[in-house]
């Protein structure tokens, strides 16, 4: 999942010069989007500068749905000097590459959010390494679990349980240690040294693990 | 001279460690090395930008280091290169005769004077002794085969005897030995009955067991570490010896007093002792002769 969060104020001030369409894309499941500071944020805009449209749709980052949802909007568009899209930065990069003569600026910035739908955020993440680690580790993640997506056991800056990292966040490798040793299965560990691939996820090859 | 061969032939192997300065001017550094640690230790640690705090490199430390004649151990840490960098930096050091190796994950980027750097991790200490060992079998950790004769160094890790958490430190230890570890510096000891217990276990595995001395400059320190420094703790016991004196702590009687105690009490139990003096070179002959070393 992602979040999107508006740049500085006076940051977005200096983009948004001459006249400004502004588009804002109010996502999809996977984002986050903060609606009403960015409402906000483009009535002063509107209110100092010269804002000549607020476009407010959804899916900007589907070609053929942003075309379409552009369609009625164009004139205006053509005769603005920015436009300044409002989105996570995949709806960014499908707004500069379809208005290719326009000056596109972003109005975010897109920061990961861990968790996935239906996944309370922050509690359980997966960093789709495609070499899923979980078979050794009791059902935790060491990529995500710990500060330095270790695969062969803790580091030794752990103190009371705690990550060096964070220390309101517990150490990953210490969570995995305790859950095998309560299963009994600490011989799990007993695995020849891992090396990660990080050719994966996208190289076409079969983990035998 | 490789480590390996003084614990084989049953010395008690004594290291210290020098930090290289935050600048390319190493005088002061090589002038300590001379004066307090060459003749009296049988090789020196040098840091990997300890606590991720950017410094002159450990490599050219170590090469200056052994243009003088001391015997250096060359700190690696996974955090700033990625495997390529690792494996090039090796055969680097071997090329300057560096003949140890000693292999860290490393502290993590966000903890020192460069917080917003990319923290690497390729690999780990396990995979990085694992990549050591390749490299001496005479092919990369791809498996492209090296030109000429392999390299081959004394394999060093380093493990947290007094963690709150040893027995997961032990596992990593057991990992480490696997991959190719053939001796371990340990984090400070100031607790020996805990060092004790530890090398009880430890001493399955086989492998010379260096313990680690960090001298307690004075009380502040110690309370410092306690709060901030993992696998380490300083009884409170401790903490008022060094209270009890100020003009003797000050004059750095006390830590060595402590230290040389914490050697003989522990040296009956392992194959060494490495000083990490961070600053207090100039007491080390101290400490050795106080312990009998």
């Amino acid at each position: 999942m992602l979040i999107t969060q508006l740049k500085q104020k006076d940051a977005i001030e200096t983009l948004a010069k001459g006249k400004t369409v502004i588009i804002n894309c109010h996502g999809c499941k996977e984002v986050y989007f903060p609606e009403e500071e960015a409402a906000e944020l483009q009535k002063e805009l509107s209110a100092r500068g010269d804002v000549t449209e607020i476009i407010t749709r959804d899916y900007i980052c589907n070609p053929d749905n942003l075309c379409f949802q552009l369609q009625k909007f164009m004139d205006k568009i053509n005769a603005a000097d920015t436009v300044l899209v409002f989105s996570c930065g995949v709806g960014v990069q499908t707004v500069a590459a379809f208005l290719e003569n326009k000056r596109v600026f972003a109005g975010c910035d897109t920061c990961p959010l861990p968790g996935f739908q239906g996944v309370t955020p922050l509690e359980f993440d997966c960093g789709q390494c495609g070499e899923c680690y979980l078979n050794y580790t009791g059902g935790i993640c060491p990529i995500t679990a710990c500060s330095k997506s270790l695969v062969n056991g803790q580091c030794g800056g752990s103190k009371n349980g705690k990550c060096e990292v964070d220390k309101n966040m517990e150490c990953g490798w210490e969570r995995i240690y305790r859950k095998l040793e309560k299963l009994n299965k600490l011989d799990t560990l007993k695995f020849q040294t891992k090396v990660r691939d990080y050719a994966k996820p996208f190289k076409d090859s079969q983990n035998a693990d | 001279m490789k480590l390996t061969e003084l614990f084989q032939r049953g010395e008690f192997v004594v290291t210290a460690e020098v930090g290289p300065p935050k600048g390319f001017h190493i005088d002061h550094l090589l002038h300590e090395a001379d004066e307090y640690l060459k003749g009296r230790v049988h090789a020196v640690n040098v840091t990997d930008n300890q606590s991720s705090v950017m410094r002159l490199g450990s490599l050219a430390t170590c090469k200056a280091l052994k243009d003088r004649g001391l015997n250096p151990i060359f700190q690696m840490t996974c955090r700033d290169r990625n495997r390529i960098a690792l494996q090039s930096d090796i055969l680097s050091a071997a090329l300057f005769g560096i003949e140890n190796l000693l292999c860290l994950t490393g502290d993590h980027t966000t903890l020192g004077d460069n917080p917003q750097a990319k923290p690497v991790f390729d690999l780990d200490s396990v995979s990085l002794l694992h990549m050591v060992k390749k490299l001496e079998s005479g092919e990369d950790l791809a498996g492209n085969p090296l030109e000429g004769d392999a390299p081959k160094f004394s394999k060093g890790a380093v493990v947290s005897p007094c963690s709150d958490s040893v027995d997961v430190q032990l596992a990593k230890m057991e990992a480490k030995v696997k991959a190719g570890a053939e001796y371990f510096q340990t984090q400070a000891v100031y607790e020996p009955e805990k060092f004790i217990k530890f090398m009880e276990k430890a001493k399955q595995f086989g492998v010379p067991v260096q313990l680690g001395i960090v001298i307690p400059k004075n009380a502040g320190m110690a309370k410092y570490m306690n709060a901030n420094v993992a696998g380490i703790s300083v009884p409170d016991s401790m903490i008022e010896e060094l209270q009890k004196d100020k003009e003797k702590t000050k004059a750095g009687i006390t830590g060595i007093e402590i230290s040389a105690r914490i050697i003989k009490e522990c040296r009956p139990y392992c194959q060494g002792v490495h000083i990490m003096a961070m600053g207090w070179e100039s007491k080390v002959p101290d400490i050795l002769a106080q312990a009998g070393i």
